[in-house]
Parts: C-alpha cells; structure tokens; sequence
C-alpha cells in the first residue's frame, strides 16, 4: 500500500458524523463515553428514587407512597444503582483506559462492544416498564421483593416481575459479553513488552472483574429462568409442595450476588491504585503483592455467598464454613488498605480532587469493613439481620468503595478525556459536600439499625424518627452535591484550562500505563501501529 | 500490503449489526412476556423478533467471513476469536452447572429435608410421613402437582443416544482430520455424519419427551424432579439444535472451499462447541438418568 492509500485509509476511519457516530460505533472511546453517560443518567434516575425514599421515611407513618410503591421504589433503586450506575461507569472507564493503557488499537472485539453498549438502553426501558406496569390494573402485583428478587413473593408478583426477568437476561448478555470482551483485549491485545506484571493496577482489577462476571452471570441467568418456569410453567423448583425450595433461588441469587459486590469494588480499587501513587509521587508500595490480593478476593468471593442467608436454617456445618470464609476475606482486603496507606507513607502528598476522594474511601470502607466483620459473625448476624445496620454497612461498603472510586476516577481521567481540566475548587466544594452529606445520611442508620429497625418496611416505630429525620436530611444533601457534579462535568466538557498530555505530575510512577503518552484529548484511533515500551 | 495488513489489527468499520441484534433482543423478550402473561400478539411479537434475530445472524456472520475471505484479519485477530470463544464456552459450562448445583441441591438436601432429615430436629411437620426418595415419585402434596408414574432410566433411548452424540464427536474429529490433510472428501463426509447423527440424537430425544408425557405422566408439573429433568434435558437439546446449525453452516463453507488447511477457525469454533455440549450430555447421562 503506497503512503498516500495509507493516508487516505486513515482518513476513511476517521469518526463518520452524525447520530450514525454512536449508534453504529466501533470505537472504544466513542462506547466508553456512551457508556458514561448512560451511567450519569442512571445516577439521577436512581438518586431520585433515593430521594423519594428518604422524603416518605422522614416521618413515622405513611406520607407519599402507599408500601407496595415504596418496595417497587427499594427493588429498582437498588438495581438501577448496580445495574445502572457502577457497572457501566466501571465499564466505560474500562472501555476508555483498558486499550489506552495497554498499547492496543482497540478493544479485540469492537462490534460486540458496541452490541454490549445498546443493550443497556434496552434493559433500562424495560426495567422501567417493569415498574411502571404494575401502575395499570389487571397486570397483577407491584415488583415489591427487593432486589433479591425471593421466591415465593417473586412468584406471586405480576407482569412487571417478567419484565424484570427479561431486563436481567438482558443485562446478563451485556455484561457477559463486555466481560469477554475485555478479557480477551487484556490477554491478547498488549503491545509488544507489556507484560502481564507492567500493567497498572486497574487492568488487572478489570481482569479480575471480567473473569468474575463470565463465571456468575449464568448462574443469575439460570435463577431467573428457574423462576420464570415456576411461575409459568408449572414447575416446582421453589415450592416446598412439589419438592422444591425457596432457599434454592436465595444459595442461586447469592452465587451472583456476593461475588457481584466484588464486580462493583474491583475497578475502584484498580482506580486507588492509580491515583494513590500518582498524587503521593511514589511507586504503590506492593505492587505484586496488590495483584496476588485481587486474586485471592476473585476465589474467596466465589465460596463464602451463603453469609447473606445466615437465618434461613442452613446446617451447623455450613453456617461455620460460610463464617470462616467471610471473615478470612477481611485479610486480603486489609492488607490492600495498607497497602495503600504506605504508599502515602513519606510521599509527597499533594490534595486534588481524586486524591481527597481515595483518602476518604481508605477511610470509609476501612469502616464498612470493620461492620462487615461483625456482620459475618453468626450469633450477631442473627441479630442484625435485615436491620438498618446491613443497609448501614453496605451503603459504607458500596458508596465509597464503588461509587466515589468512580467519581475519583472521573476526576482523575477527565483532562484526558476532554483536553480540560476541571475546576479544581468546584471539584473539591463538590467532595466536602458530598462526602459529610453521606455521613449524615448513612451513620445513623448503623445506631436505627442495631436499636432494631427493619429494613425494606414503608414505615416504622416512632422511637426511630430523629435518626431518621437526620438521615433524610443528609440524604436530601447528598442527593443535591450531585447536580454540582453534573455541572463541574458539563463545565469541563465544555471548556476550562487546556490540560498537558500529563495532567498529573506523578502519573508516570510505578507501572503506568501509556495513556500519558497520547495528547488530551487523545486520537480518535490511539496506537494504529503498536507503540515501544522502555 | 501484506506487511501493513499483518501489523494492523483490523477494527471494523462502522456497523448496523449490534443494533440490529438488540433491536431483535427486545423484541424477542418483550413477545415472551406477553406470551407468558397470556396476551394475543405474543407469539406474533416473539416471531417478529425471531426474525429479526435470523437477518441479524446472517447478516453478521456474513460480514465476518467477507472480511476473513478478503484477507483482513491477521494472526491477532484469530487470536481475539479463538479466546472469546473459550470464554463463551466457559459461561455457557456455567449456565450448566447452575442446573447441575439444582439437581445435586434438591437431591441430597431439599427433599431429604422434606423427609424429616437434618440438623434442625423434625422438619417434616408441613407433610407428615412424607417419604424422601430420588427420583421423587411421590410428592409433599399432590394436590398442585401431578407426580411421575416411573422414573426415566438409562436405559434404551438414553443410552442409544449417549452412543450417537460420542460417534458424532469422533466423526467431527475424523472430518478434522480430513481438513488438515486437504481431504475435501473425508472432510464434508464427516460433517455429513456428525449432522446425521446431531439430528437422530435431536429426534430420539423429541421421541422420549413424547413417550414421557403421554405414557409415565413424567412433566415440567410433575414436582422437582420433573422440574430439572426437562430443565437440563431442555437446555442441553437446545444448545444440539444451535449446534446443528453452527455444524450446517460450516458444511456449506467446506463444500465452498472456504477453510484451508491451517486457517479454519470457525471450524474449530463449531467444533469446540459440539464437544462442549457433547461433555454436558456425559455429565447428564450418569447425573439425570443413571444415577
């Protein structure tokens, strides 16, 4: 091919314009923004759902919503939250970074990921409609089961509870084959040099997410469609009268769900592990280490699910094995915090946005860490079960261990994604607010919580109500810092400071990726021959 | 132009496909859910969306055997194929072995619990002298359901049909062989037989299904263990029948000439596939219907 072919090549791959751009996108950068987006969408749906719960819990007794509204409300905050929000936020920054970081042209196979993209808006309306149906009569009971989704009360509900199915089935085939997808371009798509120990922290995060998904998302799959036949065709795989067992579903649920929480953590310590080092100026003190300790959270999250499921009446034998294998997993995860904190140890800090955030995660999920021991003890289990204090601690666990990750590493990557930096200031108003607002929010409900305060109840006994108004206050805060997060993105979108190629002084520290190497923004096609790695 | 095309990875141009495929995603499902939910334009809508499904594979898969004929993947891009594939296969073994932790947890917990065994003292209050056996004959309530006359054994068609998907695997094999030695004939031959076979499997088992509704009263309603014989059965005969396609499709491109004796991936793909849901029946055979 003569140069002036190649060069007319390059030009024939340039974005086409228009709406074709995205819809029919083969581009890893124009996907990661969709998904981003989407994500930030889902944010204010999901938030605003929040809001709606914490106004109707402001006060004893029953103001807004009538209880089987309100349980519609708890099941689809709590999916749109993990479905909506941290997946794809995750996924786009995976989308992003992964192929940046790592040298590649592209993710391995760019039309499937586009195909796990718009399967999102698809899920999405029909999760929607899932909850929207129950509104018209005669499509039977409201999806009221929480996210878990329990036989028997699943199998009573009505038709909105096959659209959720449906909308699970859907979200499955996204994540799976994003899951293969990233995967494959982590094992096969490095430049020449890079080599699986030179990747940053966040690729071997996502290497682990992925596996994780390929592995627990059929067993969902299967759960639901087992759920789909119980209430259709006449199955008896969850009732006791044919043989079957409601427990069953809940060991099925619980294979996906507690390795699921890994899913949502993992990209955000991979995010930890960038930032950490770049704003202490330092290499991460144990990188090998750090690897080996994601490793080991991928193969315990696999074997320890039944801890949620404590006062179901499984054998004396199980619940201890089940015991044992939750409280090991605080070693790995222990040893990752301070991992971290001797990173920061004699670096020369400095306090920009991403970096407040990661301190304040250490310390936040250094927190729920501490409520998750106690929660994986049986005899106090059994206790706190289904208490405020379990929404307490995994609001601790998954706010700032999945959500402000992503939000520190919005932050952090924003200058190279739009060739702007933020503005520093609004950033960091934006992380005091949010951060004491959480606080305010999600503290008491550990003292509601252990006083006896149920979860996933419309109303509740009067002796609650000042934990409880603090609670909607905080609440009510925390939901407002984010429309101040809405504008510092459109503020940086829009224009602000030019960034450099390396907006962070200490981005280069350690294993870093070769996204620094690429301008801000960078190329519509990053490396279309394969870059050298020193 | 060979020397770029072996550097450059090739990334697609844009394309309508994945759209397509989620276009005819949702209208699949959103068909089944009123089909479920007893609502008339149901079957219609799951047609539409089967249809929809149907242009999107020809469609794609199309597109990638252009491009592979035209010489646009290089040496990564197989690569890229080859693991996306194991990691496909890999989810889809985890979908299996949902239903397989289904059938080992209803055996030898749920239902001996029902019959008063465990840890927590007597548990079978709900249904007094409720005996626990497997294959379950006889229910904690017979109201709802209607219990199996007998169980299925493996004997006769199973085990015919244990002997008909290994030989499919060895005339796969043997047709492999025939494509690495550029024998067309022992190629497309041992695609032939391995279909054959696909299908008398697929049709025996449609056989059995018939012979266990009408005459051992064995259903998806006649309690758990009816319940997962069809799930497993059911899945597996489905994932035959997507196989015998994938086994069609990579017969009409042998008799095109299309695969070369060191580029064949898409036959390797199908291959790894059949020997994938071949193991799963193994599982089956000794699981579901000997044991």
């Amino acid at each position: 091919m003569s140069t002036a072919e190649m060069a007319h090549e390059a030009d024939h791959h340039g974005p086409p314009k228009g709406w074709k751009r995205w819809v029919f996108s083969t581009n890893h950068k124009d996907i990661g923004t969709m998904y981003l987006i989407f994500a930030l969408v889902m944010l204010f749906l999901g938030g605003a759902m929040a809001m709606v719960i914490r106004a109707e819990l402001y006060m004893p007794g029953l103001q807004i919503v009538d209880p089987d509204t309100y349980n519609n409300l708890v099941t689809n905050h709590a999916l749109i939250m993990v479905f909506g929000l941290v997946m794809p936020a995750a996924a786009g920054m995976a989308n992003w970074m992964i192929p940046m970081m790592i040298g590649a042209p592209d993710m391995a196979l760019p039309r499937l990921n586009n195909l796990s993209f718009w399967l999102l808006p698809a899920a999405g309306t029909m999760l929607v409609l899932s909850m929207l149906i129950g509104f018209i009569p005669g499509t039977g009971q409201q999806v009221n089961t929480g996210w878990t989704l329990y036989p028997p009360l699943s199998i009573q509900a009505g038709m909105g509870m096959d659209m959720l199915i449906f909308t699970i089935h859907l979200l499955g085939i996204s994540s799976i084959l994003a899951s293969i997808n990233i995967v494959t371009t982590i094992l096969n798509m490095r430049a020449p040099g890079m080599t699986l120990m030179k990747m940053p922290l966040f690729v071997w995060a996502w290497l682990f997410t992925g596996l994780l998904l390929i592995v627990i998302m059929p067993v969902l799959a299967g759960g639901v469609t087992m759920l789909l036949f119980d209430r259709h065709f006449g199955t008896a795989f969850f009732d006791a009268a044919g043989g079957g067992d409601p427990v069953l579903f809940q060991h099925l649920f619980w294979f996906f769900g507690h390795p699921e929480v890994y899913v949502l953590l993992l990209p955000s310590i991979g995010v930890l592990g960038l930032i950490i080092p770049t704003f202490s100026r330092k290499p991460l003190f144990g990188y090998k280490p750090l690897v080996w300790f994601m490793g080991i959270l991928f193969a315990l999250g696999l074997v320890v699910w039944a801890h949620h499921q404590y006062t179901v009446g499984m054998s004396l034998g199980a619940v201890t094995y089940f015991m044992i294998g939750t409280i090991l997993i605080s070693i790995p995860v222990g040893l990752m915090i301070f991992n971290f904190i001797f990173t920061m140890w004699r670096g020369s800090l400095t306090f920009e946005t991403p970096m407040l955030f990661a301190i304040a995660i250490i310390l936040m999920f250094s927190f729920a860490g501490v409520t998750g021991v106690m929660l994986a003890v049986v005899p106090a289990d059994l206790q706190y079960h289904d208490t405020y204090f379990v929404v307490a601690h995994f609001h601790y666990a998954l706010v700032p261990g999945a959500v402000f990750g992503l939000y520190a590493g919005v932050f952090y990557w924003l200058p190279k994604w739009t060739g702007h930096m933020y503005d520093e200031k609004l950033g960091k108003i934006f992380f005091w607010w949010t951060t004491i607002a959480f606080n305010i929010t999600f503290f008491p409900q550990h003292f509601s919580g252990l006083a006896g305060m149920p979860r996933r109840i419309v109303d509740y006994s009067i002796q609650f109500t000042e934990f409880n108004v603090v609670s909607s206050l905080g609440a009510f805060a925390f939901g407002l810092s984010h429309l101040l997060f809405l504008y510092i993105i459109i503020k940086t979108i829009r224009g602000g400071k030019e960034a450099t190629n390396k907006p962070w002084e200490g981005a280069q520290v350690g294993t870093p990726g070769l996204e620094w190497d690429l301008s801000s923004p960078p190329p519509f096609h990053s490396f279309t021959t394969p870059p050298a790695i020193k | 132009m060979t020397t770029a095309q072996e550097q450059n990875y090739y990334i697609p141009e844009p394309s309508k496909w994945p759209v397509v495929a989620v276009l005819g995603l949702f209208t699949l499902v959103f068909g089944i859910v009123m089909w479920v939910n007893d609502m008339g334009a149901g079957p219609y809508i799951m047609a539409a969306g089967g249809v929809i499904l149907a242009y999107l594979l020809f469609g794609w898969f199309g597109d990638v055997i252009d491009e592979n004929q035209t010489g646009k993947y290089n040496e990564k891009v197989e690569h890229s194929f080859r693991q996306g594939m194991f990691w496909f296969i890999t989810s889809e073994a985890f979908f299996f072995i949902t239903f397989f932790g289904c059938l080992f947890y209803l055996r030898t917990i749920a239902v001996p619990w029902l019959g008063g065994e465990g840890h927590l003292g007597k548990s079978n209050m709900l249904w007094d002298g409720f005996q626990a056996t497997w294959p379950l004959l006889q229910l904690p309530d017979d109201s709802a359901y209607v219990p199996a006359k007998e169980a299925m054994g493996p004997g006769g068609i199973p085990a015919i049909n244990t002997l008909l998907l290994l030989s499919s695997g060895v005339t796969l094999t043997w047709a492999h062989w025939g494509l690495k030695k550029s024998n067309q004939k022992q190629l497309v031959w041992g695609l032939f037989a391995t279909i054959a076979l696909g299908l008398s499997f697929f049709v025996l088992q449609v056989y059995e299904y018939g012979h266990a509704y009408t005459e051992m009263d064995l259903t998806l309603k006649s309690g758990v263990y009816g319940s997962i014989f069809y799930m497993l059965t059911g899945f597996h005969g489905f994932h035959v029948t997507i196989g015998v396609v994938m086994l069609t499709v990579i017969t009409v491109r042998s008799i095109k000439g299309q695969f070369t004796p060191r580029k064949h991936f898409a036959f390797e793909a199908v291959a790894w596939y059949w020997h994938f849901v071949d193991v799963v029946w193994l599982a089956l055979f000794f699981l579901v219907y000997w044991l």
